[in-house]
């Protein structure tokens, strides 16, 4: 999105000014329209999902759910909510210290939505297209916890303090997990760009990671529990525990302030399921990639390309309201689980088996069996799906366009070509972006 | 009028900085623990801030991942576990201040004298155009370096010094091991003593 804005927002707007001093308006411009959108990615996406909460669980309880509010289907009962919530009086309890219970409703709040700004939707259509953008999704939803943290602590009261100290335990629990089952995909890719990583499944969906090995099917299921328990959502929800804790960590507060911390639970959601989308089931890349097939994914006419960008991010935002969706079927269909129950799901059962999971796919990099069908065996005959070694981060296609490798192919120390099985295997077990920094240090060396 | 780009990176380091500086006062001058912490969280986000717009993404991600993410959070639950009365309020007395400006001002001065022995950082350069556009400061090398690999063999002259650039995967296993050690070791002393069922079982027989 960052290039798209660059190239098509900003360049006519100086070409309008034409000049160079007025650059700095269409930045202001530029970063302004990124930030509504996302902004309204988060706004409106939790206005549908509050609405999609309450028709899947009165579907799954056996009722209706919102009828009558906005005509058919009850689509307008959030907005009325809303309105509710804003004109609800703003309370503030006499114990409770003002700065601190003001202020947490929005450490939480920016916490998930800067968490926007690495996530991309489609091929380039990020905000800020960096190449650490896993670990710095994970670093800021971490800071999440902080201001349910604060709202806890800062309101005293004892059922609020008790949500607060139960979600900090679970959190700073279930990173441990989280953080194991998100190394496997970076592992596999070599990369924390997501963008690449979304490229890197290109294809069939027998490309995507989730069919990479069984390892990493295995290693998706534990990242959702983690996923599920980080984001404080049921059946993990000991943090806003009705039935014992009044309203848990937000009992003290009320309308719109009360609301943010909705908004970040709902906007959170969606990151960690659009998230899960990339880096198992191939983001933005279809099940059927018909617009590789089209050529379009690869267009050098720019109007082809957004099409395919835009059908791109439609499929994944489509992925990631199914993992909201599911977040939704466990919360109405599991009971909360107790606080030693959580604790003994993420220390003796998320932790080994993402250990385990990691180790299994370190060792399948290695030697996987040669019968298993995936993205190396459909290297040859299958050009039209992406090979997961042709895709590299920006950086290393600029270093080529600007250098070109002198030597095409691997080798290996001594010189001549890597025929030699360990030299492949030693190399295909590095990350592709990876590769080639080895490839011009061992080059340089010689 | 604000001529080019260039001026917005200028702005947000001077914003990132203020907001450093202030909230780190604000750490000194306030006496609320939690409320510190606060102001902590803030001015170590908005270093992380100073890392990112210096182009070293991976230091300011580890910057919120590890000191505000992890650290803080960590400060504040054994706030929360340990405090006796609400809102506890420290009081620092006249004796640990000057130790506190001491030490700190030691540090500061250090710090302010490397910076400006540095030539490179006392005026800015000149030869702007032979400074490289490519982005190649990724977390890639490093975590390459860990492996046992260093890719940035490539760019040393000599041919000694080069032999001597191995990867860091010893010296990171046996810090691993070591932490690992330590983890395990203070789980144990701080484990409770309970009375198994077996035990009482046993004491009941006697």
């Amino acid at each position: 999105m960052g290039q798209f804005f660059n190239n098509y927002l900003i360049d006519p707007l100086a070409f309008w000014a034409d000049l160079p001093e007025n650059y700095w308006l269409g930045y202001v411009v530029a970063a302004l329209i990124q930030c509504v959108i996302l902004l309204n990615v988060v706004a409106v996406g939790a206005l549908f999902f509050i609405w999609l909460e309450r028709k899947v669980s009165g579907r799954i309880q056996d009722r209706l759910g919102p009828t009558r509010v906005g005509g058919r289907f009850g689509w307008l009962q959030t907005l009325a909510d809303g309105l509710k919530l804003l004109t609800k009086e703003d309370l503030t309890p006499e114990n409770a210290d003002p700065l601190l219970f003001r202020a947490a409703p929005y450490v939480s709040f920016a916490a998930s939505f800067a968490a926007y700004l690495a996530l991309p939707f489609s091929n380039g259509w990020v905000a800020w297209d960096v190449n650490v953008a896993v670990f710095f999704i994970l670093a800021v939803m971490g800071i999440e916890v902080f201001g349910v943290i604060l709202a806890g602590y800062s309101s005293g009261s004892k059922w609020s303090l008790f949500g607060a100290m139960r979600e900090a335990a679970q959190v700073v629990s279930y990173e441990v997990p989280l953080g194991l089952c998100v190394v496997i995909p970076v592992l596999i890719c070599g990369t924390m760009n997501l963008i690449t990583i979304g490229n890197m499944q290109a294809g069939l969906f027998t490309n995507w990671l989730l069919f990479h090995d069984p390892f990493t099917f295995c290693v998706f299921f534990v990242y959702f529990t983690c996923a599920t328990a980080s984001v404080n959502r049921a059946p993990f929800d000991l943090a806003e525990a009705e039935s014992e804790l009044v309203a848990g960590f937000h009992t003290e507060y009320s309308g719109l302030r009360w609301s943010f911390f909705f908004m970040a639970e709902y906007g959170s959601m969606f990151a960690v399921s659009g998230l899960a989308a990339i880096l198992f089931f191939g983001g933005w890349n279809g099940p059927i990639p018909i617009f590789h097939w089209l050529g379009w994914a690869n267009s050098e006419n720019w109007y082809l390309l957004q099409i395919a960008n835009l059908f791109g991010a439609l499929n994944f935002v489509f992925k990631a309201v199914l993992g909201v969706t599911l977040m939704m079927w466990a919360r109405w269909t599991l009971p909360r689980l107790r606080i030693d129950q959580v604790m003994t799901t993420c220390l003796k059962y998320c932790v080994p088996l993402a250990a385990i999971c990691f180790i299994g796919v370190v060792l399948w990099q290695l030697y996987y069996p040669w019968w298993f069908i995936n993205d190396i065996h459909l290297n040859g005959w299958a050009k039209p799906f992406a090979h997961r070694s042709e895709v590299r981060e920006p950086w290393v296609l600029q270093i080529e366009r600007e250098s070109p490798p002198v030597r095409t192919g691997v080798t290996n120390r001594s010189g001549e070509a890597a025929s030699s099985p360990r030299d492949q295997v030693r190399l295909g077990a590095l990350g592709v972006s990876s590769r080639l920094l080895v490839e011009r240090a061992e080059g340089g060396v010689r | 009028m604000i001529p080019s780009i260039t001026d917005w990176h200028s702005f947000f380091f001077y914003l990132f900085a203020t907001v450093t500086c202030v909230f780190a006062l604000a750490v000194l001058f306030a006496t609320n623990i939690v409320r510190m912490a606060f102001y902590l969280i803030i001015s170590l986000g908005a270093s992380a801030g100073l890392f990112i717009l210096a182009g070293a993404e991976f230091l300011g991600v580890m910057q919120l991942m590890i000191y505000v993410g992890g650290t803080l959070v960590l400060l504040v639950f054994g706030v929360m576990l340990t405090a006796q009365e609400r809102f506890i309020s420290m009081k620092t007395r006249g004796g640990e201040w000057v130790m506190a400006a001491i030490v700190g001002g030691a540090l500061l001065v250090l710090l302010v004298q490397t910076a400006f022995s540095i030539d490179d950082w006392t005026a800015p350069r000149a030869d702007l155009s032979a400074v490289s556009a490519i982005e190649t400061q990724t977390a890639t090398r490093l975590g390459l370096g860990l492996l046992g690999i260093r890719p940035d063999q490539a760019e040393e002259a000599d041919p000694v010094l080069r032999q001597g650039m191995s990867g860091y995967l010893l010296l990171f296993e046996i810090v691993s091991v070591h932490l690992l050690v330590v983890l395990i070791g203070a789980a144990y002393l701080a484990r409770s003593k309970r009375v198994t069922s077996l035990a009482r079982a046993a004491e009941m027989r006697r």
